[in-house]
């Protein structure tokens, strides 16, 4: 087991380095690095533009900017924000309460929904109920995540609210498949022959059978709610991380984008990990 | 189950077709403005009004489907053809170019793709001409999309390596590029198809996201993410539902779109 998280923890590692570094070096080659708008400024004299150019040199050689920010951020220095002219540190701090709440709400109520809904499909085991569930979860996965925080900009709803249903509808189609395959196999069959009730057979018979699952696919929705996060904070203006990646993107802010980069992939790859390792913690258990 | 396929089917015909023939149905084109009507509501002259600009919402809405329902297939063929080389020949080869690509998949999957697609788009040219930045988006699309069906055609590709027919095609003395493109790359036909299909809806969608938040293909030329950025005026609902056409159309679509992949899919995971 402990190797096992060892490896997870190893592989996050590497991970989230190479993937800070090829977000540094795409921002990098992008057109228009170099250019920044305040050199425009008539009030600026010569040795202003000269000290504004100079403090873009140091991201100029991508290699030595990211060493030199790996360094830094080992002594609790993440750099200083071109857009917006603050220590990340202190943005970061400030956002990721946002974020951890409205994805964090918003994961809890798809999940409740997502659930819910399946369960009670698969308790009234009929195919009216099995339609009316596919066509709610079928409508709202056609709708983009942006919409979805566009209405619910308009309808005047919490922004949690639009990750839910961006969530729901991939947690429940998963859920009442594996739910249906469940249903399928032969102690099911057995335990109904009984006469157990419904409720037992759920709770007792299916829902261990499909656990395991569920829960690998918790990780994966705490990645889907992190990258709806951006659309819905930027529209609804809540200011979390999500809308920081979007400013840090649109302004080409080199050191908030390499550390939003790597807060994200971090999450993302901790999650799925951390579902992972407790799958891997039960399966033995259980053995 | 057969019904709703013949259905879906003809929606998505039906609003090809229509797509296509926006040049005939809707002659004033997508960027003539009516100066004297901006933000009209629907009449005999404007069937779904106009917007803010006074531009014809009916003639936008058929060609920004065009665009958006050409450009996306076109994507989604430039990441399965992504998937199919780098996947596919690094699941065939084996060893250590499979693990350098599960790897790479791996950091690739690693990040939200709202966020990574964003992200990149962001740092490309934004105020770039109408038909570049239509280019850029699908672009992007295809060049990003390409992780998660690379995954799945590493594996199809790893088993088939193993198997039976490409063993007995060795021991003849086909080796090499030959032995995958005569025997491997037939056999992930279906894997190919299926991940085709299912991309397609996930690159209108993208483009959809993009284009709400001001990231995708740029004015005056329509695509559906930049008719449903419109809905960012509205106040309400009541005040002027033919706004929300664009909306109902994607999800037609994209219902449409649902009902033909579970088919497909099925076929493939039988």
């Amino acid at each position: 087991m402990l190797w096992r998280i060892a490896r997870h923890l190893l592989a996050i590692v590497g991970l989230v380095l190479v993937g800070g570094l090829i977000s540094a070096t795409l921002i990098r080659l992008a057109p228009g690095f170099d250019t920044d708008e305040r050199q425009l400024n008539p009030n600026l004299n010569a040795e202003s533009v000269r000290v504004l150019h100079d403090a873009r040199n140091s991201e100029h050689n991508v290699v030595k900017f990211y060493i030199s920010y790996l360094r830094g951020a080992l002594h609790g220095d993440l750099g200083i924000s071109h857009a917006l002219e603050q220590p990340i540190q202190s943005l970061l701090r400030d956002r990721w309460r946002v974020t951890a709440r409205v994805a964090g709400f918003g994961l809890l109520l798809g999940w409740l929904l997502a659930v819910s809904l399946a369960f009670s499909v698969s308790l009234a085991r009929s195919s009216g109920c099995e339609l009316v569930g596919t066509a709610i979860s079928g409508a709202f996965l056609c709708i983009p995540a942006a919409v979805l925080a566009l209405l619910s900009v308009i309808l005047n709803s919490p922004g949690y609210l639009a990750i839910s249903l961006i969530v729901f509808p991939k947690v429940y189609r998963y859920s009442r498949n594996l739910l249906a395959k469940a249903y399928a196999m032969p102690h099911i069959t057995a335990a109904r022959a009984r006469g157990l009730g419904e409720l037992r057979i759920l709770l007792w018979h299916a829902l261990p059978v499909v656990a395991p699952q569920l829960l690998t696919l918790a990780g994966i929705t705490v990645s889907i709610a992190v990258g709806a996060s951006i659309p819905v904070e930027s529209l609804c203006g809540l200011p979390g991380i999500g809308q920081l990646a979007w400013q840090a993107a649109l302004a080409r802010d080199l050191p908030l984008l390499v550390n939003v980069t790597i807060l994200v992939t971090l999450v993302t790859l901790l999650a799925n990990s951390g579902a992972d390792v407790i799958v891997h913690m039960t399966r033995s258990r259980q053995a | 189950m057969r019904s709703a396929r013949t259905l879906a089917c003809v929606i998505l015909l039906v609003v090809c077709v229509l797509s296509l023939a926006a040049n005939w149905i809707a002659p004033a084109g997508y960027a003539k403005q009516f100066r004297e009507a901006p933000g009209a509501p629907p009449s005999t002259q404007h069937w779904l009004g106009t917007d803010e600009l006074g531009r014809d919402r009916f003639a936008r809405v058929l060609y920004g489907t065009r665009i958006s329902l050409l450009l996306a297939p076109a994507a989604a063929l430039v990441s399965t053809l992504l998937a199919a080389a780098l996947g596919g020949l690094a699941g065939y080869v084996g060893g250590i170019w499979l693990r350098l690509a599960t790897g790479f998949t791996d950091l690739f999957l690693s990040l939200p793709w709202l966020f990574l697609l964003i992200t990149v788009r962001a740092l490309l040219p934004l105020n770039a001409s109408p038909f570049v930045s239509v280019l850029i988006t699908f672009l992007i699309l295809g060049l990003l999309g390409w992780a998660a069906s690379a995954r799945v055609l590493a594996t199809g590709a790893h088993t088939l390596r193993s198997s039976d027919f490409v063993l007995q095609a060795r021991a003849s003395g086909v080796r090499g590029f030959r032995l995958f493109a005569v025997h491997v790359l037939p056999n992930l036909k279906p894997i190919l198809y299926a991940q085709f299909w299912i991309s397609i809806p996930v690159f209108i969608l993208s483009e959809a996201n993009l284009g709400i938040l001001g990231l995708g293909v740029a004015e005056p030329l329509p695509s559906w993410g930049g008719l449903l950025r419109e809905l960012e005026g509205m106040i309400s609902f009541r005040d002027e539902p033919w706004r929300l056409v664009p909306l109902i159309l994607l999800i037609v679509v994209m219902t449409s779109f649902q009902t033909l992949l579970s088919n497909e899919t099925e076929e493939v995971a039988a």
